[in-house]
């Protein structure tokens, strides 16, 4: 059993990647694959299971009382491709402890054996690793392999670029590597170049460039993946690219993340942020 | 040496004098204290049938639970160890009450340091205070093992252990060789037999698995490879010694793995040292090969159980805390069973005489009402105990009663064995519950006896009842948990302990003309 986790910044199309991804593992390769959302939003298997999910872990618990009163069946769905999904929950925005919240429904997850007969476990995490909760998943014993989603955009790099010292905290003492950077394209300048570079900084790869299509934009006002929604369409295929790749991926590395600086250089250099003489002179060219 | 005796007033005598009495009115003025009438009303009120009903009806607030907190057991499991420093990675005040706590039950010190952590350490996570806590309580105190609880505040940021430690080892603060066994143990959950489990099936697996040794059951050899023998939880060092006394006289050899005795009944020497006895770090190892193994708080030790029949592989006989006629009997059933040993003859003549014992009191003792408040398996024992000399168990509060064993309930396997005796028809259990509860029960619906640990004393003092200190934590009165509970010779001590509470009460209450002689 391989058990993998989807990073990346917010709004970055994580879980929408890796629905997408993780429908085509499960149908053209015939994996057995259990996705475990890990964000309070719940939100991470919405496409897989053509609903919101009714029941996070958290959201049982507090209103029996103790996760300790949950039962394993009453938190896990089947949906699209035989995947099995579990939401972690979480407490409201601005309450609470979302952290403790993923410790303590995988905790529960694992003691009570539901991760059994799978060939791939994938948790689906929010944002970049901002507390110990979140890095959870890849704690000792947990994910090995981790895929970051990120975008052309800084600030999506930026984040990549946190996961990667994250990463690199746990993967010292621990079994945990990178697998690499998965592109969701945002259309921006020299996108898949941009990324390829960061990738060979950050000692990983670009293991796959999605490019944009509106039909998974289609496919999820369906709640679906594009698996489910066109199978046909040449979208599918991107995905099942990426989920074969990270089949047979090899390329688990150790990352070495950079500093702000250096990434900011490289942006510049990629003409994504315009050094200070370029953006005078741009701002004496428009006259002012 | 001056002759001149010395006036030294004990408690009650000293704040009675002038001064103190003075002293306590003026500062009542500060208080603003409610009127003599309306304490005495509330009072009056809070021991009313109608406040009963309130307080079972109570959601919000648990007050006085019979209960601790993960760590505390933790650290006692980890003082079961030879040469073993119990670290809390956590604030020093949790450690400050573990330590205490503990002191106050046993009367001698507790060794165990933590990682300080404080505010910036709930910011930053506490690897740092974790890597230099090892580096500079292994260079002070000089353990051959440290083992790891975690505390609240250390379980909500997430810090995680085993890459905390990796990191120590890679700083070269610790080297690849030194045993730093661990176990993560939040409090919002279980008690101190939680965090008791899971830090001895932390020791256990953690020393197994860097041993390299493959666990093969009944093929040892060595000395200590027979029988593993666990007591759990264990508040009475008198207990580790019965039953010691039962192993030898069945002439098995044994490894009890958890034996926090030496530590908590260290002798004065004019020395002190850190470690005193404990389970031999590479007898762990070993006892992988045993025979099988004894368990004697089967709701304690469901963790460590299950590795023990799990990946070890081998037979496990558990139950829970043998007091009593019967549970010895069955204590001896299930050695004499693992070990293919009869029961001997010392053991058999024991019984009889205790046997006997319970005769003579039993006329004292025939359907005497009491409550109960304990562990769950001490309370099993205790239930099993009541039922067999006549008394009849009335109230029974388990506040960590919520836990099974092989799917079975706690509460089930109370009821089943209430039921199973016409003595046990009163009885109602109350899982979950506090001493508060408690309090109303014994004054609205009287009992002869209170059973339980010193918690128990003010509810018992309200209802005018005597109280038989039984359990953990004993913090009032001394030298209790030095003589054992369990075993035949248990049995005994629990019985003139009882017995005699029941005769002084007689003695006390007399109604002028039986203050008897002879009784």
């Amino acid at each position: 059993m391989r058990q993998i986790a989807f990073y990346g910044k917010g709004g970055i199309g994580k879980s929408t990647t890796s629905q997408n991804t993780l429908a085509q593992l499960a149908t053209k390769f015939k994996q057995r694959i259990m996705i475990v959302g890990c964000d309070p939003k719940a939100d991470s298997t919405r496409l897989i299971l053509n609903t919101k999910a009714q029941n996070s872990v958290l959201e049982l618990a507090a209103e029996l009382g103790s996760v300790e009163d949950l039962e394993l069946e009453d938190v896990l769905q089947t949906g699209f491709g035989d995947i099995i999904n579990v939401e972690c929950g979480g407490p409201e925005p601005g309450v609470g402890c979302a952290g403790r919240g993923i410790i303590t429904a995988i905790n529960f997850l694992e003691q009570e054996g539901a991760y059994q007969d799978l060939d791939f476990v994938s948790y689906d995490v929010l944002g970049d690793v901002v507390c110990g909760g979140f890095a959870m998943p890849i704690r000792e014993g947990k994910a090995q392999e981790i895929y970051i989603v990120c975008s052309g955009e800084m600030m999506a790099m930026y984040a990549a670029n946190n996961i990667a010292r994250g990463i690199l905290k746990y993967a010292t003492s621990g079994g945990v590597r990178l697998g690499g950077l998965i592109c969701n394209s945002r259309n921006t300048d020299r996108e898949d170049e941009l990324i390829m570079e960061l990738a060979r900084r950050l000692n990983t790869q670009m293991i796959h460039f999605v490019p944009r299509d509106n039909i998974v934009q289609h496919a999820e006002l369906r709640r679906m993946t594009v698996a489910q929604y066109n199978p046909a369409h040449q979208q599918a295929k991107e995905y099942e690219i990426l989920a074969e790749k990270i089949l047979n991926n090899k390329m688990l590395t150790i990352p070495t993340p950079i500093s702000m600086e250096e990434l900011e250089e490289l942006l510049m250099e990629f003409g994504i942020i315009e050094d200070e003489e370029a953006a005078i002179k741009k701002l004496q060219a428009s006259g002012q | 040496m001056s002759k001149e005796k010395l006036d030294i007033p004990d408690y009650n005598s000293l704040f009675a004098e002038e001064r103190y009495v003075q002293q306590r009115a003026n500062k009542k003025q500060f208080e603003a204290p409610c009127s003599e009438q309306n304490t005495a009303e509330a009072l009056a009120y809070s021991k009313s049938a109608e406040y009963m009903e309130k307080n079972f009806d109570r959601k919000a607030v648990v007050i006085n639970p019979h209960k601790a907190c993960q760590p505390l057991g933790s650290v006692m499991a980890a003082l079961g160890f030879e040469k073993t420093l119990p670290f809390v990675h956590g604030s020093q005040g949790c450690n400050s009450y573990f330590r205490s706590h503990l002191s106050r039950h046993f009367k001698e010190p507790t060794p165990a340091v933590s990682s300080s952590m404080t505010e910036d350490a709930a910011v930053f996570g506490g690897m740092n205070n974790l890597i230099d806590g090892l580096e500079n309580s292994i260079a002070l105190y000089k353990p051959e093992m440290v083992a790891l609880c975690t505390t609240c505040m250390a379980e909500v940021i997430g810090d995680d252990l085993s890459s905390f430690i990796g990191n120590a080892r890679i700083k070269g603060v610790i080297t690849e060789e030194f045993p730093v066994a661990f176990c993560n143990t939040p409090s919002f959950v279980g008690s101190h037999i939680t965090g008791y489990d899971s830090m001895l099936k932390g020791i256990l697996s953690y020393l197994y698995e860097r041993s390299g040794i493959k666990a093969s059951p009944g093929s040892g050899t060595e000395s200590g490879e027979k029988l593993n023998v666990m007591l759990g939880f264990e508040p009475y060092t008198g207990n580790f010694a019965e039953i010691r006394k039962i192993l030898e006289a069945f002439d098995t050899q044994y490894t009890i793995l958890g034996d926090h005795s030496g530590n908590y009944d260290s002798p004065a020497t004019g020395e002190y040292e850190y470690y005193y006895g404990g389970t031999k770090l590479v007898d762990v190892p070993l006892a992988a090969n045993a025979l099988g193994s004894l368990s004697l708080q089967k709701y304690t030790l469901k963790k460590t159980q299950d590795f023990i029949s799990g990946t070890w592989n081998q037979p496990i006989t558990a139950m829970s805390t043998p007091l009593g006629i019967t549970g010895t009997d069955k204590l001896l059933e299930a050695v004499s069973e693992l070990t293919g040993l009869p029961v001997p003859a010392s053991l058999t003549e024991e019984r009889g005489r205790v046997v006997d014992a319970l005769t003579d009191s039993h006329p004292y003792l025939h359907g005497k009402r009491v409550a109960l408040v304990g562990d769950p398996d001490l309370l099993i024992g205790l239930i099993g105990f009541c039922l067999e000399v006549g008394m009849e168990p009335v109230h029974i509060v388990c506040s960590n009663g919520d836990v099974d064993f092989n799917d079975v309930k706690f509460k089930d396997e109370a009821q089943a064995l209430l039921d199973s005796s016409p003595y046990g028809s009163e009885a109602t259990l109350y899982i979950g519950n506090d001493l508060w509860h408690m309090r109303s029960l014994l004054l609205n619906d009287p009992i002869d006896l209170a059973i339980g640990s010193s918690h128990l004393k003010f509810a018992a003092k309200d209802a005018g009842v005597p109280l038989i200190r039984v359990g953990f934590p004993i913090l009032d009165r001394h030298h209790m948990h030095r003589y054992p509970i369990i075993g035949y010779q248990g049995t005994l001590n629990l019985l003139s302990l009882i017995v005699n509470t029941v005769l002084d009460e007689l003695d006390r209450n007399h109604s002028g003309f039986n203050y008897d002689l002879v009784r």
